[in-house]
């Protein structure tokens, strides 16, 4: 069975928002659009988004983490949201695990919203129902799209790379690989809802200088210390005469 | 998507500087989705935040559409328009400057912002005869040119850039976001993922410092203390590059040190047979340790002392310049900079410690043959990899050049110029030290109905190369090149509409800005520049008698023009980001790049390349008629092909396709097909270098020959690297009345004399001299946020959510000394004013700075933004609180806040302090200004709410 | 989270009149076994189950109030394996259903005799009232558990919100049917008065013990589990979108805590402490308009009680959404 994400690395995004935008541009247009944005131009702009990017603060000064951390619909293995929904609207599929709404049965009721820990799912308040990732269900098997580009709208943005797409079900694709080997985690795993995206941690890359490093015979001050005596300096020469 | 309908075309972002190449999908001609071209090979294929939006750019309600007249009677920022035509805007223009070009060119004043076509712009500029252009450079990051092209002959911001593919240690300083964003972060995570260190030197952590493996948090305008004391430890510690520096730069030159010599503080020359006619020998002298003794440099066998004192036969004290430099960072130890820069002393010097030691034990070596320009046979490229990069962290300081003299340096002895892993030029660099490019050096150059004697911008090389007039004062409105900022290479922009109103050293009649905000957030001193600008002299003149704008959008400076040119938006304009600008070249090789419209212009808007070729031609300026006088080009594409700087050069904007057929590049014939092939290839063209031309480009013989059979550079002689800059000793030489030609004015001798030091020394920022530290102890800086571009995106419905408004981030200790909490209401105040906004405490920045991002705040009403909009109730714009000027002191009394060596705008050195606003005080920014108008033509009207879908408006 | 109007009136709509439903049948109940007399039987019960469903569907307009789509409303019936709320959407208008049918008998006096054998009549609504009294609970079953169902709105997930749903509409229904009384069949004031109050005692009983149990709660997910990063000093600086968002708005109320604590007291007071007064003064002094002041007053207690039931559930995903 397959279940497709996106695990996104921590350890690379710095923060640039280019998954957020990128999907909205996507997919307003697109099958699950359009996204609609509030007082555009006015006080308090507010509008749909499907991703967002968020900053925290870890610990204090100086030995501070500034931790950009984006953020969309999770695909749950196991999503709350789903099984609440009155009308059926809210769905996960077999085939890849890609948790959907149907925008023509949803009644905006907003009751998956609640049943989601994560706050991915917002409602639009014009066409009243109630949206979130698609994870781009309409690139990822569109045929008509160049193989390379099947790909989710921010995964093929992200400037660091730091979103990756993929199956996580299958031991051998790149997100399982990243998440084994790099130490990726669930969100809020204490309540089972086994999130699909995964995240990835700092690593730090620290050195070590051993003393004895800095001491080296080929140091390049040893060449200046050498000079040849000028021939007026005293010499033992001078004193002797044996 | 319907398939009959939907067009994919290709082009050039413009959303930031950085010059992405889009694909651009659309939608029954609207634009559906834009995204990063994967086989451009600046950006491949990833995109930013910017460039997605491009949409609610290209459809936003602030575009304005019409060419507007300030309406008789009303005053300037009223923003009260009628409309003409853009025939009547051309004949307007043409009287205007037609008559200042036959009495007084320089009357005539263009300046840009930040804009891709200074060779267009400057070239006009130079053929009308005014001295008075530049465009941003001089308010962003001259310091940052300047500082290491005089030093390496590159530098970093658009020019050359950090190996991250084959650095193992990566240090940034005082980088946000810079020019080259999607690339450096496409580099930086992959340096990261292969297990590079990355170490950010800044006093604030955010963006790309947030995944630095370290952050080193440097109070502002210090980091010229710790780089020298970076430089004082690694000399002592002995983990410098020695043969880098003997081989390649000026290091074991011998200098005079005979304090009472002309010529004190020179390399010593000696002419030697087969000298003459050179433009450049090779005639400096080292001290060689082998046979004690001084030869020519570079003498075959010789291994020179870095270290040491000599007198040479004729009784000439001398030291090799390394020695000068190790003497002059004697006393600048880690423990002295700690107590600057705040950074612990152990720090400092284990930083030392791993740069020196990851430089000498990680040396690469690439198995690329190769001849430097003394002939020698290398059998391989060697680098050491670590890389740095910084930007206007360093460069927006009045010390700035000094400090970024002083990085350049510790670079060139840890061994990283141009070598894998290290620092990379990118085309057309590395250029001469200094560059060939000169002004006039004198008012002769300025004459009616003639093109300027010299480029409006230049490189000084002494004090003679100055564009000063008999009495030494400045001939540009800007005071550029002048003694009071000899080496200002891109101008003064933010001192040009002051000095413009004051009327010092003249006044001017006609002043032309394109793409640069300078009623907001462009202009330090905002305030009272937007009344500059609205300012009468005593017949009820304006001080600035005409003011033409040319803008794409509704921003606060076009209220203050009296003719508004609306431009198109880059989705609807052709451009070229050329090799005779700032083109997008790689570290293999040049590369340049073009745009072409996706979708028609919107209502009137004219691209501004098309009016300078209209109004060029109109005014019959040289370059744009034939020589019976009639026009040359159709239009600017037509321009852009036929154009040739000279006849016959087969140089022109564009370097690639060139000849007949399209067979040439960087020379060659105009090729009439040049736009089609431009488009097939993605809108780039990109030239690889042998490999062996790759690296070692100063020194590079096959390289250099390269360079110079394509026309890039003049010479082929080896660019040395100027440890020691003989250029400012020249300049302190003539500042002691030591140097024949050219002397300061007596007001600046000291200030010559004591910032034109020849090797980098730590001064505190101007402003911090003249100020009361203990009444302003605080430094405040502004930042990018990615998902802006300046003042431009608050139009943009997309990202202005993102950051609707910004705040002043702060360490929790000043509210908890200032008795204020988070998010409260407090005033920033500065020596020159204050600003209200709402604070943020954050533990990300160091506790003696307070910071915020850059131009979100906006005036009302402008932009196309409801008057209660979130940017100007609650967003604030730090530039009311920074002064253009620098207090009147004994070198001046109207001196910019800049550089005293480069003129660069010293942005980030205004002190400050921070308190909680009163309780009865209104929950809003201050100051607040009257509420823009929207102005005729602005054809979009802002909704209340939509929900965007391409394709959509078509539909019947 | 942030208290929708048309939620809050919607369980307390209807709440009352399922409670009132009881007190109708309950009162049946009992003058079947001859422990009390109704006299204006078909006036009392008729009018009854009128006043009820005009409750009934007071609430139901209310939650058409909710739905982006009330269009679709239909559709909502097709999930009752799995979802509460639409078990809710079957069983409110069965209920309805049921209440009509058992106020109509009533009107008409159909009461057919069922059996051969000799009971007293009115079987069939017997039968009626007590499906109907099945239906009702499960009602507020379902009710409470659209709330309780939801495992990390912690403050919900307990039998307690079902619970506390059945208790506090039982009460009002029963405050309301002595209100009611007092006009069909004044002989009732008593029965139901003393049941109001032991039903509003015994609600308060189980609403102070949410209320302290909810004191107590220990949040499982916090900003370390929320972003996976351990540290004990987290904070968050930007949300991603500074106009606010749906996220900003449907899970906040918006208020201080002051704002929250006094909404707390007042609820408390008004549910619980003055109807029962209220209810208590009516039968000593037998000024039946008090009846009509304790319902009123009980029922924007209810209108508090709800508001702050939904304003102390803290959603999970505010730690994502820490507004300043
Ligand atoms: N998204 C986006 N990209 C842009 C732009 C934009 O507006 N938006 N603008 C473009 C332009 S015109 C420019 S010039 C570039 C500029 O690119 P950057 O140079 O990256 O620009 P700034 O945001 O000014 O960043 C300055 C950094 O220096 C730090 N700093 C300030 N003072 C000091 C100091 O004394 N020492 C050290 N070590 N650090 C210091 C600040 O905290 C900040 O992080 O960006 C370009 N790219
Ligand atoms: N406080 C503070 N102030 C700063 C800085 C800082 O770090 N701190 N940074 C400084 C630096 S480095 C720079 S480069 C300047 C940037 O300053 P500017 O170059 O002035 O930058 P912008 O505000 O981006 O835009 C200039 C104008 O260009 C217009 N524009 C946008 N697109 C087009 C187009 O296609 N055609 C035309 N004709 N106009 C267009 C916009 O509407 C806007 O009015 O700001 C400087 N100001
Ligand atoms: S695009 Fe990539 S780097 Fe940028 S915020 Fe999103 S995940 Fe992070
Ligand atoms: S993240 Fe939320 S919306 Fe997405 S599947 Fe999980 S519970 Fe459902
Ligand atoms: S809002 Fe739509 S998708 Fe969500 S639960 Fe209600 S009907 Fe289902
Ligand atoms: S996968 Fe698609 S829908 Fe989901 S966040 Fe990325 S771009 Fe948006
Ligand atoms: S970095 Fe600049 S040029 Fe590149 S996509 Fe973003 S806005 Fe466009
Ligand atoms: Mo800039």
């Amino acid at each position: 069975m397959t279940q497709l994400a996106l695990v996104i690395d921590l350890n690379v995004c710095v923060g640039c928002h280019a998954c957020v935008t990128s999907c909205k541009q996507w997919n307003t247009s697109g099958s699950a659009g359009p996204m609609s944005d509030d007082r555009p131009y006015g006080k308090d702009p507010t509008g749909t988004f499907f991703n967002r990017v968020q900053t925290f603060e870890v610990g204090s000064f100086p030995k501070t983490e500034t931790v950009h951390f984006p953020k969309s619909c999770l695909h749950c293995e196991d999503p709350p949201c789903v099984p609440v929904c009155p009308t059926g609207a809210s769905y996960k599929r077999k085939e890849d695990g890609i948790v959907l709404v149907d925008y023509d049965k949803c009644i905006g009721c907003k009751y998956c919203s609640w049943a989601c820990p994560y706050g991915a799912r917002e409602i639009d308040e014009h066409q009243k129902v109630m949206k979130k990732c698609t994870l781009c269900v309409d690139r990822i098997y569109d045929q008509k799209l160049p193989e390379a580009e099947r790909k989710p709208a921010c995964v093929l943005a992200c400037p660091t790379s730091a979103r990756l797409f993929g199956d996580v079900h299958d031991p051998d694709s790149m997100v399982s690989v990243a998440i084994r080997e790099e130490g990726g985690y669930p969100l809020m795993p204490e309540w089972g809802t086994q999130p699909s995206n995964h995240y990835l941690p700092r690593r730090k890359t620290k050195m070590h200088i051993h003393e004895d490093e800095l001491v080296r015979v080929d140091n390049p001050l040893a060449k200046e210390q050498f000079k040849v005596p000028d021939s007026d300096d005293p010499f033992l020469e001078d004193a002797s005469s044996w | 998507m319907s398939e009959s309908r939907t067009e994919v075309k290709n082009t050039t972002c413009y959303m930031c500087a950085c010059r992405c190449g889009i694909r651009v999908t659309l939608k029954e001609g609207e634009v559906r989705y834009i995204q990063g071209n994967p086989d451009h090979p600046l950006n491949k294929g990833v995109i930013c935040a910017k460039g997605s939006s491009g949409i609610m750019k290209q459809y936003s309600p602030a575009r304005i559409t019409k060419p507007l007249l300030r309406r008789p009677g009303s005053h300037r920022g009223d923003a009260e328009f009628q409309e003409i035509s853009w025939d009547e805007a051309f004949t307007l223009m043409a009287e205007r400057l037609g008559h200042l070009r036959q009495t007084d060119p320089k009357k005539f004043a263009l300046f840009t912002g930040r804009d891709q076509m200074q060779a267009l712009t400057g070239m006009f500029a130079r053929q009308f005869g005014t001295p008075n252009y530049a465009a941003h450079g001089g308010f962003c990051s001259v310091n940052m040119a300047a500082g290491m092209i005089y030093t390496i002959g590159g530098s970093f911001w658009e020019f050359g850039g950090p190996d991250l593919e084959r650095a193992r240690l990566f240090i940034m300083i005082g980088t946000a976001e810079d020019h080259h964003s999607n690339p450096l972060k496409i580099a930086l995570s992959q340096f990261k993922r292969n297990g590079g260190r990355f170490i950010s030197i800044n006093p604030v952590r955010t963006g790309y410092s947030a995944i630095a493996d370290d952050w080193i948090p440097i109070k502002p305008g210090t980091d010229g203390a710790l780089l020298l004391a970076l430089i004082h430890e690694t000399i002592n510690t002995g983990l410098y590059d020695r043969e880098f520096l003997t081989q390649y730069s000026n290091a074991a030159q011998l200098v005079n040190v005979n304090t009472k010599d002309d010529d004190y503080g020179l390399f010593i020359r000696t002419y030697e047979e087969g000298d003459e006619g050179k433009v450049h020998p090779q005639d400096q002298l080292w001290w060689d340790r082998l046979n004690n003794q001084a030869v020519r440099t570079h003498t075959k066998g010789a291994d020179p002392f870095l270290l040491g004192e000599f007198t040479l036969e004729d009784g000439t004290l001398v030291k090799p310049a390394f020695q000068m430099l190790v003497d002059q960072v004697k006393d600048y130890t880690p423990e002295w900079a700690a107590n600057i820069t705040g950074i612990p002393a152990e720090r400092i010097r284990t930083l030392a410690h791993e740069m020196g030691i990851v430089a000498r034990d990680e040396k690469i070596e690439l198995p690329i043959a190769w001849t430097d320009v003394w002939g020698n046979e290398h059998a391989a490229v060697t680098g050491n990899p670590v890389a740095f990069h910084a930007m206007r962290g360093l460069a927006a300081h009045s010390n700035g050049f000094q400090t970024i003299r002083a990085l350049a340096i510790l670079m060139s002895i840890l061994g990283t110029i141009d070598r894998p892993g290290g620092f990379r030029h990118k085309a057309p660099f590395p250029r001469p030290i200094p560059p060939c490019p000169k002004t006039p050096n004198g008012p002769q150059g300025v004459k009616a109905n003639e093109p300027l004697g010299g480029m409006p911008l230049g490189w000084p090389a002494d004090p003679n190369d100055l564009f000063v007039d008999g009495k030494g004062e400045p001939i540009r409105i800007d005071k550029a090149f002048s003694w009071e900022y000899p080496l200002s290479v891109h101008g003064l922009m933010h001192n040009a509409i002051t000095n413009a109103w004051r009327g010092d050293p003249y006044p001017i009649d006609t002043l032309m800005i394109f793409m640069a905000n300078m009623a907001w957030n462009s202009s330090m001193n905002t305030e009272q520049v937007r009344q500059m600008l609205n300012d009468k002299d005593e017949q009820g003149e304006y001080k600035i008698p005409f003011l033409i704008v040319c803008d794409a959008f509704q921003s606060e400076m076009v209220a203050y023009a009296d003719l508004v040119l609306p431009d198109t938006t880059y989705l609807e304009r052709h451009d070229v980001m050329s090799m005779l600008d700032r083109p997008i070249s790689e570290f293999d090789g040049p590369v340049d790049s073009v745009r072409i419209p996706v979708v028609p212009p919107t209502g009137q808007c004219k691209p501004f390349q098309e009016v300078l070729i209209e109004l060029g031609t109109r005014l019959k300026l040289p370059a744009f008629v034939t020589k019976e006088g009639r026009r040359k080009y159709r239009d600017y594409p037509d321009f852009i092909v036929n154009f040739e700087t000279e006849p016959g050069s087969g140089i022109g904007f564009l370097a690639g396709w060139r000849g007949k057929g399209g067979e040439k590049f960087m020379r060659g014939e105009p090729n009439p097909k040049q736009w089609e092939m431009y488009e097939k290839n993605n809108c780039v063209y990109q030239y690889h270098l042998p490999r062996s031309y790759q690296y070692m480009r100063n020194w590079n013989e096959g390289y250099l020959e390269w360079a110079q059979h394509h026309r890039l550079t003049r010479y082929t002689d080896p660019i040395n690297i100027h440890i020691y800059s003989e250029v400012l000793q020249k300049f302190r030489l003539a500042a002691q009345g030591k140097y024949a030609g050219k002397q300061p004015p007596e007001r600046l001798r000291k200030r010559i004399e004591t910032y034109f030091d020849p090797l980098p020394f730590f001064y505190e920022p101007l402003e911090a001299q003249l100020s009361d530290k203990h009444q302003y102890p605080l430094s405040a800086v502004t930042q990018r946020p990615m998902a802006m571009y300046h003042s431009w995106d608050s139009q943009n419905a997309w990202l202005r959510q993102i950051h609707a408004h910004n705040y002043l981030y702060l360490s929790p200790e000043l509210g908890r000394k200032g008795g204020f909490k988070d998010g409260d209401w407090v005033w920033v105040e500065s020596m020159h004013g204050k600003v209200r906004c709402m604070c943020r405490f954050s533990e990300a920045v160091e506790p003696g700075t307070v910071w915020t991002w850059n131009a979100i705040g906006k005036a009302a009403g402008a932009w196309s933004l409801s008057a209660e909009a979130n940017e100007s109730q609650k967003g604030f714009l730090l530039n009311h609180v920074i002064s253009e000027e620098l207090p009147p002191h004994a070198d001046g009394e109207h001196l910019s806040n800049s550089d005293p060596i480069t003129g660069q705008a010293a942005w980030y050195d205004v002190r400050v302090k921070v308190y909680k606003a009163g309780p009865g005080e209104p929950q809003q920014t201050s100051p607040q200004f009257e509420p823009m108008r929207r102005m005729p033509g602005q054809s979009i009207k802002p909704k209340s709410w939509f929900g965007y879908v391409a394709g959509k408006r078509n539909k019947s | 989270m942030h208290p929708a109007f048309s939620v809050i009136f919607l369980t307390t709509l209807i709440g009352v009149g399922q409670g009132l439903f009881l007190g109708l049948f309950t009162a049946q109940y009992y003058s079947a076994f001859k422990l009390i007399s109704v006299e204006n039987a078909q006036g009392f019960y008729s009018g009854g189950s009128l006043v009820a469903l005009l409750f009934l569907f007071g609430g139901l307009g209310a939650s058409f109030f909710h739905l982006g789509h009330p269009e679709r409303a239909w559709r909502a019936a097709t999930q009752w394996r799995t979802s509460w709320l639409s078990r809710e959407v079957i069983v409110l208008p069965a209920f309805i259903f049921i209440v009509f049918v058992y106020g109509a008998l009533y009107y008409f006096g159909w009461d057919p005799n069922l059996t051969s054998a000799n009971l007293p009549a009115g079987q069939l609504s017997f039968l009626v009232g007590v499906a109907g009294t099945v239906v009702c609970f499960a009602l507020f079953l379902c009710t409470g558990m659209i709330y309780g169902c939801i495992k990390f709105l912690q403050e919900w997930h307990t039998p307690l919100t079902p619970l506390n749903y059945t208790l506090l509409g039982t009460a009002s229904g029963f405050t309301l049917a002595a209100g009611f009384a007092a006009s069909y069949a004044p002989e009732l004031i008593r029965f139901f008065g003393e049941l109001a109050v032991i039903l509003t005692l015994v609600a308060a009983v189980f609403r102070i013990w949410a209320l302290l149990r909810n004191f107590r709660i220990k949040h499982r997910s916090t900003l370390q589990t929320a972003i996976g990063v351990r540290h004990n000093q987290i904070v968050q600086k930007a949300q991603g979108a500074m106009g606010g968002s749906f996220n900003t708005r449907e899970y906040f109320h918006g208020r201080s805590a002051a704002f929250l604590k006094s909404m707390k007291y007042l609820f408390l007071v008004l549910t619980f402490v003055i109807p029962v007064l209220l209810l208590v003064l009516a039968m000593s002094t037998g000024i039946n308009s008090l009846l009509g002041l304790a319902f009123a007053v009980q029922y924007l207690g209810l209108i508090a009680e709800r508001w702050f039931f939904f304003a102390q559930a803290r959603h999970p995903q505010n730690l994502y959404y820490q507004t300043l």
